[in-house]
Formats: structure tokens, C-alpha cells, sequence
């Protein structure tokens, strides 16, 4: 089996290239793998293809850019979350409201629970 | 672990930074449409799960292995000495180092949270968040460890840790036989993760030549 970066590299444009070292993408954070592996899912099941996935990646980038974001990339995966929003709705599958909703929802359900049991959705006080 | 207080109110445990809570919700909905299969995103993690954090911790164990006084220090007051690399944790949390001897050997559990300490550790990997692995590392040891592949001498009992909402700890594994006068970084390439959750041993067979 290839590596699931090969395509997603790939398909990457230059002026996107993903944060690595000589042997693969390296993660910052554990959010930022989770992220990563969403959208290699997403393209192995079909939802988008990598050459949707690169477009929506550096319109991101590339608007940031000119907003004057930062330029040595450490902003890259908050881009990356932006895209694959963006992507989904465009695709009709979300919306930025359902989104907002359900993040709000984890935050509050992080917060309601102790240390030491997981972190579940229904922990949420306002979910009903 | 008594007297100590944060600069910040302490009203929960867990907490979810802005973006840690958008991947969640894109996460959820994708799961809930059915559009991606959480083992499948599992799967794709493990895949990186050494790639993902600064993973400091390796470099500690090195250097405790390598500098008997830094070794002391980190005894003595884990959270100041591994604050004295410029490594820390996300949060005011204390940090505490177990060091495996011949008499004893430590394994961590915990985790079912988000009190994992990713940034020395590395990614947790998706069997240490399991309630059975929890479960079992406490009732049963030794038996757990033998499930990674690693049998203890009889003779060395088993402490296992279970962390508090204000204490990570670190395992500081043995230094293995045959690795006198091995640089610090050619031996932090041979502490693996699990060796410093207490599930491994560091591999020897891991190592990596210093570059010329």
C-alpha cells in the first residue's frame, strides 16, 4: 500500500507544500494529523477528488496571503481546516452555521468533562 | 502533589482549543453522514502517530541517560528540569519522571482524556485511549506489557501510574547494554514512545549513525 500522502502530494500545487521532513509530513499538533487523515479519507471515498482538494487548498493559502497571513507557513493547517470547510459546503454536505454548532457542542462537552473519562459529544450540558 | 497552584482558575479538566473543536465538529458530521470511517481515520494517524508533536521526550531520557547531575534534577523536580530544555507541556501541569530500575519497572495509564502529554510523548497511540487497556494495564501488569511483546524478569515488580488532572508522568527507560559512549542524539533515536509509557523497551536496533 502507498503511503496515503503520495496522491495528496502529488496533487499539491508548489507554491502549497505541506509541512515535512525528508521522510513524510510531521504534525505540530494532534488536531493537525486528524485534519490531515479527514481528507486523505475523504479522497479515498470518493467525496472530493486530490485535484479539487489542491484548488480549494491554494484559494485558501492564496487568500491569506494577501491578507497579509503568515508567510512561513505555520498557519497552514488553520488554512487546511478552512479549505476543507469551504469544500464541504460547497458540496452541500454542511453548512458554516452546522459547523459553528457542532464546535461550540465539543467545547462545551471537553469542558463538562473529568479527567480522566473520554471526551464525548453527549457530555455536552446544552445537547439535548 | 499538595500545595500547588495554578496561575488560572482550575474549574475543569479538559478543554478544547477553537480549531481542536472544528476538527471535531467536521469530524462528527463526516462520521454521521457516513462519508469517513473512524478506523479509517485511526488507521491513517497511526500511520504518523511518531510524526506528530516535537516529541520531547526521547531527548530527555537521553539526556538523563548521558548526564548523571541532569539525571538527579529530573528525580528530584521533573517539571523544572524538563522546563531547563525549554520542553513543557500545554497547560501548568507538573511533570513527573519514573525511573525504571532492576527492582522495578513503571508503566503509565490514563488518557481516556485529553491530559496525554502529546508534546513529550508523542501521539497517543489508538490502544492506550481503549477502557480495555486502561483497564487491564491496572488489574494486570505484567500481563499487559507481555501483550506489547515484552517480558519482564519476575523479580522486577510493576508500578503503574495513573495520571491526575495536574500530573503527567514520563517513564525513563533503562540505558540498554551496549550503548556505551553512543552520542546523545544516537540514543534518543532508540527511546521509542512506548518505552517511555512503560510498554516498550528502548530498541537498540533502532539506532541511527551520527551523521559525519
Amino acid at each position: 500500500m502507498s503511503r496515503p500522502e503520495t496522491d495528496l502530494a502529488a496533487a499539491l500545487a508548489a507554491d502549497t507544500p505541506i509541512p515535512r521532513d525528508a521522510e513524510g509530513p510531521i504534525f505540530a499538533e494532534p488536531w493537525q494529523a486528524q485534519a490531515f487523515a479527514l481528507v486523505v479519507e475523504l479522497q479515498n471515498k470518493g467525496v472530493f477528488t486530490a485535484d479539487e482538494w489542491a484548488q480549494a487548498l491554494g484559494a485558501e493559502i492564496r487568500e491569506a496571503l494577501a491578507a497579509g497571513g503568515c508567510k512561513d507557513g505555520s498557519d497552514y493547517y488553520e488554512r487546511w481546516c478552512e479549505a476543507l470547510e469551504h469544500l464541504l459546503i460547497a458540496k452541500g454536505l454542511t453548512s458554516h452555521e452546522g459547523v459553528d454548532a457542532l464546535a461550540a457542542s465539543w467545547a462545551r462537552a471537553a469542558e463538562a468533562t473529568p479527567h480522566g473519562k473520554p471526551i464525548r459529544l453527549e457530555n455536552d450540558p446544552l445537547r439535548s | 502533589m499538595s500545595g500547588h497552584h495554578h496561575d488560572h482558575d482550575h474549574h475543569h479538566d479538559n478543554h478544547y482549543t477553537a480549531i481542536e473543536a472544528r476538527v471535531k465538529a467536521l469530524e462528527t458530521l463526516l462520521v454521521e453522514k457516513g462519508y469517513v470511517d473512524p478506523a479509517a481515520l485511526d488507521a491513517i494517524i497511526d500511520t504518523y502517530e511518531t510524526r506528530i508533536g516535537p516529541r520531547d521526550g526521547a531527548r530527555i531520557v537521553a539526556k538523563a541517560w548521558t548526564d548523571p547531575a541532569f539525571a538527579e534534577r529530573l528525580r528530584a523536580d521533573g517539571t523544572a528540569a524538563v522546563a531547563e530544555l525549554g520542553y513543557g507541556g500545554r497547560g501548568g501541569e507538573h511533570i513527573v519522571a519514573c525511573f525504571n530500575t532492576p527492582e522495578q519497572h513503571n508503566l503509565i495509564v490514563c488518557t481516556l482524556c485529553s491530559c496525554y502529554p502529546w508534546p513529550v510523548l508523542g501521539l497517543p497511540p489508538v490502544w492506550y485511549k481503549s477502557p480495555p487497556y486502561r483497564a487491564k494495564a491496572v488489574i494486570d501488569p505484567r500481563g499487559t506489557i507481555a501483550d506489547f511483546g515484552v517480558t519482564l524478569p519476575e523479580s522486577q515488580r510493576i508500578r503503574v501510574w495513573d495520571s491526575t488532572a495536574e500530573t503527567r508522568f514520563i517513564v525513563i527507560p533503562m540505558r540498554p547494554a551496549g550503548t556505551e559512549g553512543w552520542s546523545e542524539e544516537k540514543l534518543a533515536g532508540i527511546v521509542t514512545r512506548d518505552s517511555m509509557i512503560g510498554t516498550g523497551l528502548p530498541q537498540i536496533d533502532k539506532a541511527v549513525e551520527d551523521a559525519a
